[in-house]
């Protein structure tokens, strides 16, 4: 028997309460288990209100859980975030328009304290990664929504985090730019072996990317079902293969039952 | 040529305002209390360059001290309120309360505590006048920053001070330059406001108020010109500083 690595990310028993005993009390979350394996990526799907952002940011330390333990990498999450133990990219790109491109993929490695020649060499292989070599020296205003957020991807992955958290990182995109950033990701993840999750509320979106897709049901936000998303091709070329939209109906049916009559 | 074409309106303006100004007394001809043509103005400032000159001196000493200071305050204020809630409840309230004191009126006391002949009054009266609008715009600056950017810093592990530095420092920049801009002209008012009640004796103020006494109005008016020009070089230095420290501000913007 091969020993099971330890998960990336185990969350058990978490309970998150808005406003406890307030007049707008609100269960975000009510008794969340869920395991990500290092490697896998992992789509959060679910309609407004169903606390994927909320589970996403419990993961990041950004949100402390009301019960219930969340562990990265075997350590508190807070830990975790301390240690840099992973990145995150938010649905508005976030760049600092006072830092030229370059520099902001920089931004987290300043933090970390590295020398300025690694963090120039690191930046310049980032830039590579995300292809935009030749927009080094621009600053945001000068970019495309799609450009901006492929910077921020970088900045995320500059110091090679094994976890990468992204909260619906393509919802203000256009469906032609949201499809070219997704077949990005999918090399990006192929390349570096991060361990992902995603929210979305896209189920094309979530079906094309992950390894398992999680679909969450709100009032309270709960897990209704974890779909392991089997695709022989991880690629553009997936899109049109009936195995993809069989997927795609098998998670609407979970969440169609999840909705509220 | 387009340098040409940006200095045309205003060198226009000034020659419509001025010419005008000269023809329409020299049509009406009324008294010299009322309104000196532009001519005997510049007349009055060769008569009184010397004093003139030492006047806008003195009063430009303290316009200059008294801004750097209240722009010092300002900004100090601004980080105490920012980075400590208790600063914020405390601080806020009292910087609106003492705001609601109309502070030129304040003039005459001030020269009490300072003594009648010392600029330190008049200097006061410029810090104070200038804290407010620096403090208000540079504490919204630094607390208007949009949510992800600082979750970002704190899912990379960046304390308080650090996110200050590198996000709410250069987020405030754009509304702080907002602020100096309005405050280099409230400097140059304030001052000579408080030299009409008192503070060294030839300084802009005080030829104001003594050429005025004397019904010399053409000396009067050129003290006030000097002000002016002075309000005028202050504006155009903060907005020279703003340009050359926030460059990135004016990319893909007209300004």
């Amino acid at each position: 028997m091969t020993p099971q690595p330890a998960p990336a990310v185990e969350i058990r028993g978490v309970t998150k309460v808005f406003n406890p005993a307030g007049a707008n009390e609100v269960l975000a979350l009510d008794n969340i288990d869920l395991d990500v394996a290092a490697g896998d990526f992992v789509t959060l799907i679910g309609p407004s209100g169903c606390g994927k952002s909320t589970l996403l940011r419990l993961v990041a330390a950004l949100v402390e859980s009301t019960e219930g333990n969340v562990l990265v990498n075997g350590k508190t999450a807070d830990q975790a975030r301390l240690d840099r133990d992973y990145s995150m990219v938010f649905q508005r790109a976030g760049l600092f328009d006072w830092r030229n491109v370059s520099r902001n993929i920089e931004l987290p490695l300043e933090l970390m304290g590295w020398k300025a020649a690694d963090r120039h060499r690191r930046s310049a292989e980032m830039l590579e990664l995300v292809k935009l070599n030749e927009f080094a020296d621009h600053h945001p205003s000068e970019l495309s929504g799609g450009m901006a957020q492929r910077v921020a991807i970088a900045r995320a992955m500059s110091f090679r985090p094994g976890l990468l958290l992204m909260d619906e990182p393509f919802g203000a995109l256009d469906e032609m730019t949201r499809e070219h950033m997704q077949n990005e990701l999918l090399r990006i993840w192929a390349e570096t072996e991060t361990t992902v999750i995603f929210v979305t509320h896209s189920i094309s979106e979530a079906v094309f990317l992950s390894t398992t897709v999680v679909v969450m049901s709100p009032r309270p936000g709960r897990i209704a079902a974890v779909v392991d998303n089997e695709l022989d091709t991880r690629d553009d070329s997936a899109r049109d293969t009936p195995q993809f939209f069989a997927n795609v109906s098998a998670v609407r049916k979970v969440l169609r039952a999840g909705e509220p009559r | 040529m387009n340098r040409l074409r940006e200095l045309l309106p205003p060198v226009v303006a000034a020659v419509i305002g001025f010419g005008g100004w000269e023809m329409l007394l020299w049509l009406t001809r009324p008294d010299g209390f009322v309104l000196p043509p532009p001519s005997e103005i510049a007349g009055a400032v060769a008569e009184n360059s010397t004093a003139i000159q030492t006047a806008t001196k003195v009063t430009g000493f303290i316009v200059v001290t008294g801004l750097l200071a209240g722009v010092l305050a300002g900004i100090a204020a601004a980080l105490l309120v920012t980075a400590f809630r208790t600063a914020n409840e405390t601080l806020t309230p009292l910087a609106v309360a003492v705001n609601a004191i109309p502070i030129v009126a304040l003039a005459p006391i001030f020269n009490a505590w300072f003594g009648l002949l010392s600029p330190r009054s008049n200097q006061a009266v410029v810090v104070a006048l200038v804290f407010f609008p620096i403090f208000i715009n540079t504490s919204r600056g630094l607390v208007d920053v949009e949510p992800s950017q600082i979750e970002l810093m704190e899912s990379y592990g960046a304390g308080k001070w650090r996110i200050i530095r590198e996000v709410r420092l250069p987020n405030a920049m754009p509304f702080f330059f907002t602020a100096l801009k309005l405050a280099t002209s409230l400097a140059v008012i304030a001052a000579i406001v408080a030299e009409y009640f008192g503070g060294r004796q030839d300084a802009l103020g005080n030829i104001i108020t003594n050429s005025a006494g004397l019904t010399r109005y053409a000396d009067a008016w050129a003290a006030v010109l000097a002000g002016s020009l002075m309000g005028i070089a202050l504006y155009g230095s903060a907005v020279l500083l703003e340009r050359i420290t926030m460059p990135w501000y004016f990319l893909g913007r007209r300004a």
